[in-house]
């Protein structure tokens, strides 16, 4: 079957089976490896990507659900060279440790100050209640949220 | 004559030099890997518990689209077992089937789907035997074996003190019972191996302890070691986890690849993950505790029995640790412990973060508790009049070397927690059904591997003819960040900034065997060799610039990336370097650090376990629905004497990430068996502490630089998700006075007091029972 849509905002055309799950077609087919697989079932959030700027489990979707969807990947996320702030702050709270699950948490966290520039604590660890980290205990990668929102509110 | 060491500032805005890879999906995990002509392996296992092994048919499989290879044991060149402590674990079973998720022979195809349906192609016949799942069934002296002698897989004693039980006015006698508990890192092992260019074989994938994996490679490929080449993947996650399960995905890999001359990748999925990898031993604790009335400790008799599952795996060190540390960071004149691992038919056990501490401090700390309970002090003061001081001596006859800080860390948290009032405050309310409770705990931890083994790793330091270093070591960063603060090292060292050093992924070509990542030992052991390195190339800077410009190597130091004599800057560290190639002057060197000596008799228990402990104290606030049995933690402090903090963002966020791994422990974590089934296979049953449940965290670190690490440091990975569980359990009491002695502490266990899924008890097919 031939699908269309939009990916990391570049028009694509392809011939895939459309029960293939899109966490493999992103990955194998595209090599685009930003985006992880760590269960396979929607519980851990590693897979998140934006589907029409909501994040949602690829692990989940299969191919034919995304034709004409606007779908973006953490390789998407960056304007050119720029990182997107959620990444910049990232780095800078030591929101990353083994970095498994930091592909994913950048994209829930990216969908989130999209449509809520201004989050309360609580509706940061909501907003990412669905990606599980082992390492950091979340504490940083709140934080992150919370200061990549304010200089993404003070730039605009 | 002497080279100045340069003061380590712990910056605080040390970034992680893998930091953009990470965030950007650039780097590359094991599973990332795509090269071409890829085959695909799969594995088909037992999926019963114990069974003899009588015929694998695998015509069927073999003529499966896509398939490029089918092995079993039959095909395997060298030694069929392996393991760190008896050889015995199967890379694929021969003889018998001793846990479910043992594996019976091997697939490669185009495709993981053609993999994994030929796979179940394989026509296995097996003989069910009589089997065993609980440690203390498997001692008695009938009970079905699981190797072919005893169930015995290790036992320690340790003898303090003369003479009978002393007696005492205050005697409590408790057990104590904590679960398996599954490592959980978000990345599910993965490995590739390809034929090597000259012979042999090499294997990348998230591997923790490269060199012993090699051992095993090598040994069941019947290659020397030269010729099996291990290199690390950028890890996502191990803690102790990923030692002999990638042992077992990397010798399956490499046995695949060499038969069919392609590289093989293969990946568990979540599930595989869940029933193949090890889990953190399970214990029943037993104590007696023997007090004077005013609370002081006079005697410990503690009997542990640990769930050693199928394989010896590092059991023996792991009861170890719990049986040199079984009386807790107290002060007692007379101790008897023992600890005993058994076999059964269960998922084995193994190395988890902590490394048979967690156990024994939810326990040591629940069991003061209810002395404080018995002689109406606060946990504060009952700890207050039994913590270790300096000088004091441990049951194994160690005298506690430099500084102890244990008061100051209780202390520390206390003050502030605001322990005493509130600890005060929230047992009075009898009231409302919604109850807040405040908890207390405390350990002490020895350092690195003490007496378990040789204790020594290597780094390597290369100047490059600019002034960037390239560092690699035999320690590996499973995302703890040691990468960042070995280079932290290097960078303070050589006064250049962080932006200018490489980290290599650790190969096993490339670096000197370090042994094993493991027991919080990578900063202080790796970075005591970055820093031995760093010396050796400064002395060889110094000779230089004494030669070329005059005067005493050691008016020489290194600042702010040049080279000074005195207070006059000479030339830039780039420039310098390049000068000492022009001179022929070797730019790259090992270093290497050997813990100081540590000694063990068995016999009598005794000895120096450890060449340097470290001291921490958690409180925990939690608020608990008493109609519904649910605790939210809503605050931790920790605090933790850590030597000398080398990164301080690494640090905090080894406290941080330590304290919710303790908190599910606590509350929510078990990886639940039935006559040998796992009962839950993906986070979806098996429930990790999300942003949600994580409490707000209070940190605060002691240093005092230890004199026998050169940089001082020593260990925190570890100390910091010990003793959150025990501080949870502790408020739990405060709040409901319900006192858990069964780890996790859910819903029914605080609302009853009982656990309700497990739908039969525990117990074993007998010999009887068909
Ligand atoms: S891999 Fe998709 S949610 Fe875990
Ligand atoms: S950083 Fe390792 S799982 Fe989140």
């Amino acid at each position: 079957m031939k699908i269309s849509f939009t990916l990391n905002g570049k028009p694509i055309s392809r011939d895939v089976a459309p029960d293939k799950r899109l966490i493999d077609f992103l990955r194998e087919d595209l090599g685009l490896i930003g985006t992880k697989e760590g269960c396979g079932k929607g519980e851990c959030g590693s897979c998140t990507v934006l589907m029409d700027g909501e994040a949602v489990c690829s692990c989940l979707l299969l191919c034919a659900q995304v034709q004409g969807r606007h779908i973006t990947t953490i390789e998407g996320v960056q304007s050119g060279n720029e990182l997107h702030p959620v990444q910049q702050a990232f780095i800078e709270t030591g929101a990353v440790q083994c970095g498994f699950c930091t592909p994913g948490f950048v994209m829930s966290s990216a969908a989130l100050l999209e449509k809520n520039p201004e989050p309360n604590e609580d509706e940061i660890r909501r907003a990412v209640a669905g990606n599980l980290c082992r390492c950091t205990g979340y504490s940083k990668i709140v934080k992150g949220i919370r200061i990549a929102g304010k200089r993404m509110r003070e730039k605009s | 004559m002497r080279i100045k060491q340069n003061k380590l500032k712990s910056h605080p805005k040390n970034r992680r030099v893998d930091g953009v890879g990470k965030v950007t999906g650039k780097a590359v995990f094991a599973a990332d890997q795509m090269p071409g002509h890829l085959l695909y392996g799969a594995v088909k296992r037992a999926h019963v518990p114990h069974a003899k092994v009588l015929h694998i048919r695998t015509d069927e499989a073999r003529k499966c689209k896509g398939v490029h290879a089918v092995l079993t044991a039959n095909d395997i060149p060298g030694a069929h077992g392996f393991g760190i402590i008896v050889p015995h674990q199967r890379v694929l079973a021969d003889d018998k089937v001793r846990f479910y998720g043992d594996g019976l022979a091997l697939v490669a195809a185009e495709t993981p789907e053609q993999a994994q349906f030929a796979a179940e192609q394989i026509n296995v016949e097996l003989e069910e035997l009589p089997a065993v799942f609980s440690p203390e069934e498997a001692l008695v002296s009938d009970a079905p074996l699981v190797h072919e002698n005893s169930n015995l897989l290790f036992e320690h004693t340790v003898h303090h003190g003369e003479g009978e039980t002393p007696d005492t006015a205050i005697n409590l006698l408790h057990t104590y019972r904590t679960q398996h508990i599954e490592h959980s890192y978000l990345e599910p092992e993965a490995v590739v191996a390809w034929p090597a260019e000259h012979g042999g074989v090499v294997i990348k994938g998230s591997v923790q302890n490269l060199f012993s994996t090699r051992r095993s490679v090598a040994a069941v490929l019947d290659f020397p070691l030269a010729k099996v080449q291990i290199i690390q993947a950028t890890l996502g996650g191990s803690f102790g986890g990923k030692d002999e399960v990638m042992t077992l995905l990397s010798c399956r890999a490499a046995l695949l690849a060499l038969a069919t001359n392609r590289p093989v990748k293969m990946v568990n999925s979540r599930e595989e993950s869940f029933i193949e990898s090890y889990k953190r031993h399970p214990y029943k604790l037993s104590y007696r505790l023997g007090a004077d009335k005013d609370g002081y400790l006079k005697s410990i008799q503690a009997d542990f029995i640990a769930d050693g599952g199928a394989y010896a795996s590092t059991s023996q060190f792991v009861t170890w640790r719990s049986a040199v540390q079984a009386a807790g960071p107290y002060r007692v004149p007379w101790v008897r412990a023992r600890v005993r691992a058994a076999f059964t038919n269960n998922n084995y056990t193994g190395a988890m973060r902590g490394f048979g501490s967690p156990q024994v401090n939810f326990a040591i700390e629940s069991l003061m508790d209810e002395l404080a309970e018995e002689t109406q002090l606060s946990p504060l003061e009952i700890r207050r009049r039994n913590a270790y001081r300096d000088g004091d001596t441990t049951p194994t006859g160690q005298k506690l070397p430099g500084k102890v800080t244990l008061i100051e860390a209780l202390e520390n948290v206390a003050r502030e927690s605001d322990f005493e009032k509130k600890w005060a405050q929230y047992r009075a309310n009898k009231k409302s059904p919604v109850k807040r409770g405040i908890g207390l705990a405390c350990s002490y931890r020895g350092v690195s591997l003490g007496a378990e083994g040789t204790d020594a790793a290597g780094t390597l330091v290369a100047i490059q003819t600019d002034g960037s270093v390239i560092v690699a070591s035999g320690i590996t960063d499973m995302g703890q960040g040691s990468q960042t603060a070995l280079s932290v090292i290097v960078a303070e060292e050589f006064a250049i900034s962080l932006s200018h050093i490489k980290f290599l992924n650790t190969d096993t070509d490339r670096v000197p065997d370090s042994g094993p990542t493991v027991a919080s030992r990578g900063t202080i052991m790796g970075g005591n060799a970055a820093y031995d390195a760093c010396i050796t190339l400064k002395n060889r800077l110094f000779h230089l610039a004494a030669q070329l410009y005059g005067g005493n190597v050691d008016d020489f130091h290194l600042k702010d990336s040049a080279l000074w004599r005195g207070n006059k800057r000479v030339i830039d560290f780039g420039e310098l370097a390049d000068k000492a190639f022009a001179h022929a002057v070797p730019l790259m060197a090992v270093g290497w650090f050997k813990a100081p000596k540590t000694t063990w008799h068995e016999e009598h228990g005794q000895g120096t376990a450890y060449f340097a402990f470290v001291y921490g104290a958690n409180a925990a606030e939690v608020e608990v629905d008493t109609e519904t049995g649910q605790v939210r933690v809503l605050d931790v402090w920790a605090c933790h004497e850590v030597g000398k903090i080398v990164s301080y963002p690494q640090a905090c966020g080894q406290v941080y990430g330590g304290v919710v791994m303790g908190q599910g422990y606590g509350l929510f974590e078990e990886y639940h068996q039935e006559q040998g089934i796992p009962q839950l296979r993906n986070f979806d049953e098996y429930t990790l502490a999300t942003a949600l449940d994580a409490p707000q965290i209070h940190l605060s670190f002691l240093e005092h630089p230890d004199s026998l690490s050169l940089i001082g440091a020593k260990s925190l990975g570890e100390p910091a998700t010990e003793i959150c569980a025990p501080a949870i359990v502790n408020a739990i009491f405060n709040a409901t006075g319900r006192r858990i002695r069964e780890l996790p502490a859910s819903l029914e266990r605080v609302l009853l007091g009982k656990q309700l899924r497990r739908k039969n008890q525990r117990t074993s097919l007998t010999k009887e029972q068909p």
